[in-house]
């Protein structure tokens, strides 16, 4: 007995869990290529609160702001062919996978332009041409819908892989642990991404969560997990290259937990009552992911005022066509109510 | 009456349901390397009530799935894949476990065509059985056939005999929609005519009239129909000719059968192994008054389980559940012979 303590562990129990430090070298193309991404998501975005303030979009509208480093580094990773799904705060993750800004804000507005021919709105978009399968609004679907397009992915041999994004709060749900333990059972190639904004709706991590950590909920599967700086595009570009390659050669999930910030409410008709507005304007100040990448443009000497200037017209303008286009597109045709229920 | 080992037809061959599942599977899996099938059991213990029996051994382990216990977790995925191009078989080991993935059923399956402008498809079959088996009380007694019939997007079958069986489960796995099949434990071990080859097709949609009469009108659906076809062989001894149709679809339903029939009875009989209150004979009750009220000598009839959670107590079951002696009253009440 008194050998326990020194008895050998096995390598199996090694920490499966770590938090990522590594930053990704960046060339100035690409810095450029995500700045510029972050910062159309970013105006998209408050146009789209705009639009639903004047009432051109209905229901629930939830916004990205705050979070676009986290899905841009995660889509760098990627190519042409992988799969991404994710919950209802999707609109960034469509413009990172590259579909036309005019059809996500027609969608918005619930116009026959729309992604979805405006059947979907904001919560319910899909563009299998671009790999995207939602788009989903019940919290936690897309984890056990994402794990079965990584296990189409491997039945059919393709060599790609699936990102299933969710958010903290889904992070609780059961069937995202059901699908954890079969995704790892039969070394599925899926990347799961919590993006950790810190609060499911109104309720903090800490009031809903037993670990808080999130990154360790994958222990249990034997899934590993890093936590990442979500407010650098670098920082997650560099976990999405390593989580990619992983998934990719054989190895089965893993996952990363993004730390990081949405700015305004939950949806649209959230006052954020539950945080502080100091809390808030902190995040802004301290952590913004276009102001960390502006700056290191800036510091590198790639950008000067007058090209960072010409981006932001440049964004501008595809946003104001975006929302031209979706306020001018017309509704969908009555007829539309009985199509596409049945193929 | 049992239709249990009578001599085959030519061109027939006499199968259990189990069998005749079994072989839809196969034929299908056979035709469509992108079909497989995933569940409880469903590889190595061969099902848990067989009905894949050596799926296995003929199409190995990446294609004939066990998965954990986790109804709402391969559900969710099966629904993935399917949105992916796959054709996945999703066995419940019954459809009572299957509350538990509903979720997927309903708000991922079924509604996902809709949201997404068409563009995505879930060519998906969820089967396994369903409505009572036999004393195993309320929780594993229950059946989901409104459940799923109410919900646009999907289509819900519901078969009979041995032949239905197969041909229906074969369009259903080719049906580019999510398909609920819904089996009954009691109907595996009986023995129909089933046609030989491996192109016997039942379109989904169809009702179909199992023995015609003149006097009274059964509608029924999965073991129901066969106490629906006892009650009529009773009937007629009794001068009466009852008309049995089998809806054997529930999504759509398919009521032209059914309406004939009501303007030649006059008089209708919804029979439903199942919850009366918002169930299948509710609905065909509405559509036929809507349709065809002016042909109708007396009330559109249910006879369904008593509306209680189903008891283990062997008296108490029997009374809950339906029988051919309940029809005969009921068929005599619409014809105001009681």
């Amino acid at each position: 007995m008194a050998k326990l303590a020194t008895k050998k562990i096995s390598p199996r129990y090694r920490p499966l869990s770590q938090i990522a430090t590594a930053t990704y070298d960046a060339s100035a193309e690409e810095l450029k290529t995500y700045y510029r991404q972050m910062l159309l998501m970013r105006r998209f975005e408050e146009k789209a609160g705009q639009m639903y303030g004047m009432g051109l979009i209905g229901g629930f509208c939830h916004l990205y702001i705050g979070q676009e480093a986290v899905v841009t580094g995660i889509q760098a990773a990627l190519r042409p062919g992988d799969k991404v799904i994710t919950g209802y705060r999707d609109h960034a993750h469509m413009l990172a996978c590259g579909i036309d800004p005019r059809a996500v804000m027609a969608e918005l507005t619930g116009r026959a332009g729309g992604i979805s021919k405006g059947k979907g709105g904001s919560m319910h978009m899909f563009s299998v041409e671009h790999g995207f399968y939602g788009g989903h609004g019940i919290v936690g679907a897309q984890v056990s819908l994402g794990t079965g397009i990584a296990f189409a992915e491997k039945y059919r041999e393709t060599g790609g892989v699936t990102v299933a994004y969710f958010g903290d709060g889904a992070a609780n749900q059961g069937q995202v642990y059901e699908s954890f333990n079969m995704a790892e059972l039969w070394k599925l190639p899926v990347i799961y991404v919590i993006e950790n904004n810190q609060y499911a709706m109104g309720t903090s991590v800490n009031r809903a969560s037993a670990e808080g950590e999130l990154y360790r909920r994958g222990e249990s599967f034997r899934i590993p997990g890093r936590q990442v700086d979500g407010m650098n595009v670098l920082a997650v570009k560099a976990a999405a290259d390593e989580a990619v390659a992983w998934s990719r050669d054989g190895n089965g999930p893993i996952l990363l937990e993004m730390k990081t910030y949405r700015y305004r409410g939950h949806s649209m008709s959230d006052p954020a009552k539950y945080r502080s507005k100091e809390e808030v304007q902190k995040m802004r100040a301290e952590h913004d992911p276009l102001d960390q990448a502006k700056k290191r443009l800036f510091d590198d000497g790639i950008l000067d005022e007058e090209s960072l200037k010409a981006i932001d017209r440049e964004v501008k303008e595809i946003v104001a066509d975006a929302a031209d286009f979706a306020t001018a597109s017309p509704e969908p045709e009555p007829s539309e109510l009985w199509t596409d229920v049945y193929a | 009456m049992s239709t249990d080992v009578k001599e085959a037809q030519a061109g027939m061959k006499s199968q259990t349901v189990r069998e005749a599942l079994r072989d839809a599977m196969a034929e299908e899996m056979r035709r469509d390397p992108d079909v497989f099938l995933m569940g409880e059991e469903v590889a190595q213990y061969q099902g848990a009530y067989k009905v894949s029996q050596g799926l296995l051994d003929e199409f190995g382990p990446k294609r004939v799935m066990d998965t954990p216990i986790t109804e709402h977790g391969f559900a969710g995925l099966g629904v993935g894949a399917a949105f992916a191009g796959l054709k996945p078989i999703i066995e419940f080991m019954t459809f009572n476990f299957a509350m538990q993935a509903i979720d997927q059923i309903i708000n991922s399956a079924a509604k996902t065509r809709y949201m997404s402008g068409g563009q995505i498809g879930c060519p998906i079959v969820f089967r396994g059985p369903n409505g009572a088996a036999s004393r195993v009380a309320a929780q594993h007694s229950q059946n989901y056939a409104a459940w799923y019939a109410h919900v646009p997007g999907l289509k819900v079958v519901a078969p009979y005999s041995a032949a239905d069986a197969k041909g229906l489960l074969k369009a259903a796995i080719r049906d580019p929609n999510p398909v609920v099949f819904l089996e009954n434990e009691i109907l595996y071990g009986k023995t129909f005519d089933v046609p030989e080859g491996d192109d016997w097709i039942v379109p989904l949609g169809k009702s179909a009239v199992v023995r015609e009469g003149s006097d009274v009108t059964l509608v029924a659906y999965s073991i129901a129909v066969g106490q629906c076809l006892e009650a009529a062989d009773a009937l007629a001894a009794d001068g009466v000719s009852a008309e049995v149709i089998d809806l054997r679809t529930l999504r759509p339903l398919d009521l032209e059968p059914v309406i004939a029939s009501v303007k030649k009875t006059n008089r209708l009989l919804v029979v439903e192994e199942g919850w009366p209150t918002c169930g299948i004979g509710a609905e065909v009750s509405a559509r036929v008054t809507e349709q065809a009220f002016d042909y109708l000598d007396a009330p559109v009839l249910r006879v369904a389980n008593a509306d209680v959670p189903t008891p283990y107590a062997a008296n108490l079951e029997k009374l809950w559940l339906i029988s051919s002696e309940k029809v005969i009253t009921a068929a005599k009440a619409a014809l105001y012979r009681d």
